[in-house]
């Protein structure tokens, strides 16, 4: 469980985040939609500790992020930033290898070896293993990253906007891989999306944000209405039932 | 082994040729002696090698680039600072009559408080390349230009001290600051080898590394002291080298084809110490000029610097 309470983030005076209060359950998928600019990539980062934590507190499986030893925070919570910018002289597999940093320093283990392994066949790198990063195409960079977060085996997985130049074939075998470690292994995901199509069909719950506010939260039936959307985009969308799921048309 | 290690060795036999050349060529009179003389100044030589080496490469990671040096930063100008401001505080007289290695300490002492004082809160985050060239530039100049200000105001008797310890020299090397020097340089390495992994993981930035569970703050604090540390003793023995690391960083990452530190570390320190030792016996024996190592490692390494800024490789 992620416990937010009462968090407030301000950068030179300007206020980003106000009072944010949110729980999120263990063992569910859960989708954090907004608007450009509306404070879901902040929230992220405080919860993952990147910020330092203002005022309220953020905990995760009881445990305060700002006291807990970040060590051993990294062997339960993990979060790939939405700028990965890392342009230094790394092999995809090196990359993956990273993930299994906090387990054992460095010195990688069989196990580990193997746990890489894996990482890059879910995400289809396994042909790209020896490629230096700067060769690869953005989708392939994107989840190369995706692949080292998830390698770091933590209960918690916080990912920024994983979908980013990702073609439909690789942001659905995403998606699907992210519901699947959520269903069988019982991690939790926290995901910001753009696609709201994506957050409607995958995800348990939705968390809509706006001007570093939460206006929204629930399942995807209850939060993806017209009238939520309008309030969050300022347009309005139409929402649509098809097979029992919720589609969104937010296009002419 | 694979490719890059193989090529450390081949580094380590480099390093090792330069050595034994330097210690054998045109041996003659009284050969104890003479090998005494230049053992002596083989361990000075190999100590700056391995000292501006093994900072480059740490003060580069941490901020996350392969253009600065610690001496671009400032840190050596700071060190003389310390020199200077002791100077000012003893007298000329009471400086000399104090022990150097004394003196050495609290320079460092002074220096690690000052940088941690100036560099923590620029390296919280990482800084784009310009603004920390920038600011290293301008500490560079605040730390010269408050050195010659107290210089002003010393004795100019007590001021000759102090002179002739601006440029590099690595033909005149100060034999009494060997043996501390030794220990430091021996312990930073140690240090910095032990870090390898970690260094690996705080290249990636601060946000990845705090992700996989680097405590961001107290990691650069420790980098910064080596650092610090290894700059202390390589100006303190043969006085400021500006470009020597960035052009032995450069040459290992180019050879071995990694940033891996497990490899560039040691390439780095080997190949320092095969510049160093190699240019010296090299000048000493076919030039005549063996003064003017300080000045050819520099304008090299200059001349580096000023293309790798050129074409950004430096990120
Ligand atoms: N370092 C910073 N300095 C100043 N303002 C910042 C900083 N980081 C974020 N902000 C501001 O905080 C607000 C929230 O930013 P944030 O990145 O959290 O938005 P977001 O919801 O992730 O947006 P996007 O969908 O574009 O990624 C924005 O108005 C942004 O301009
Ligand atoms: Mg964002």
């Amino acid at each position: 469980m992620i416990e937010i309470e009462g968090v407030s983030l301000s950068h030179r005076g300007t206020p980003i985040l106000h009072e944010v209060s949110l729980a999120l359950p263990k063992g569910e998928l859960t989708a954090l939609i907004g608007p450009n600019g509306a404070g879901k990539s902040s929230l992220l980062s405080v919860v993952a500790r990147l910020q330092p934590l203002q005022s309220g507190s953020v905990a995760v499986d009881g445990l305060p992020v700002d006291r807990t030893p970040s060590r051993e925070l990294a062997r339960m919570l993990t979060i790939m930033r939405q700028d990965t910018g890392f342009a230094g002289r790394l092999t995809v597999r090196e990359l993956v290898g990273f993930g299994r940093f906090p387990h054992s320093r460095g010195r990688l283990t069989d196990e580990d070896r193997e746990r890489i392994d894996e990482a890059l066949a879910l995400f289809d790198l396994t042909a790209l293993a020896g490629r230096d990063l700067g060769t690869l195409s953005g989708g392939q960079r994107q989840r190369a990253f995706v692949a080292m977060a998830f390698c770091q085996g933590t209960d918690y997985l916080l990912l920024d906007e994983p979908l980013n130049n990702l073609d439909m074939m690789y942001a659905r075998q995403m998606m699907r891989l992210l519901r699947k470690v959520v269903d069988r292994r019982g991690r939790t995901v926290v995901i910001v999306l753009h696609d709201i199509n994506y957050a409607a069909a995958y995800a348990d719950r939705i968390v809509a944000m706006k001007d570093g506010r939460i206006v929204a939260h629930g399942p995807p039936n209850d939060v993806l209405t017209v009238g939520r959307l309008e309030q969050l985009y300022g347009y309005r969308m139409q929402v649509h039932r098809i097979d029992g799921r919720t589609m969104i048309r937010h296009h002419d | 082994m694979n490719a890059a290690e193989r090529r450390v060795w081949f580094a380590a036999g480099l390093a090792l040729l330069c050595a034994a050349t330097f210690m054998t060529l045109g041996l003659r009179g009284n050969f104890a002696f003479v090998l005494e003389l230049r053992a002596v100044k083989l361990l000075a030589l190999v100590q700056v090698a391995v000292a501006v080496a093994v900072s480059t490469v740490l003060l580069q990671t941490v901020t996350g680039n392969r253009i600065l040096t610690p001496s671009i930063m400032g840190l050596d100008a700071l060190y003389l600072l310390g020199q200077t401001v002791m100077v000012f505080l003893l007298g000329g007289l009471g400086f000399a009559s104090v022990d150097p290695r004394m003196k050495f300490l609290c320079a460092l002492l002074a220096m690690v408080g000052v940088a941690a004082a100036v560099f923590l809160p620029i390296l919280r985050r990482q800084v784009p390349l310009f603004r920390m060239l920038l600011t290293g530039a301008l500490l560079g100049i605040l730390f010269r230009s408050l050195t010659s200000l107290v210089g002003r105001l010393i004795d100019p008797n007590d001021f000759a001290v102090l002179q002739g310890s601006g440029y590099a020299n690595f033909s005149a090397v100060r034999g009494d600051l060997l043996a501390l020097g030794l220990v430091l340089t021996a312990a930073g390495a140690a240090v910095a080898w032990r870090l390898r992994h970690v260094l690996d993981v705080v290249a990636l930035g601060p946000a990845a590394a705090i992700a996989l569970g680097i405590d961001w703050r107290r990691t650069v604090t420790g980098i910064l002291t080596l650092v610090v540390t290894l700059v202390a003793v390589s100006t303190a023995l043969v006085g400021p080298v500006v470009f020597l690391g960035l052009l032995v960083v450069a040459l290992a990452e180019r050879m071995t084809g990694t940033q891996r530190h497990a490899v560039l570390l040691p390439a780095s320190a080997l190949i320092a110490v095969a510049v160093l030792v190699g240019g010296q016996t090299v000048l000493q024996h076919g030039f005549g000029g063996a003064g003017t190592l300080g000045v050819i490692v520099e304008f090299v390494g200059g001349t580096l610097f000023l293309f790798l800024l050129a074409t950004e490789r430096g990120r």
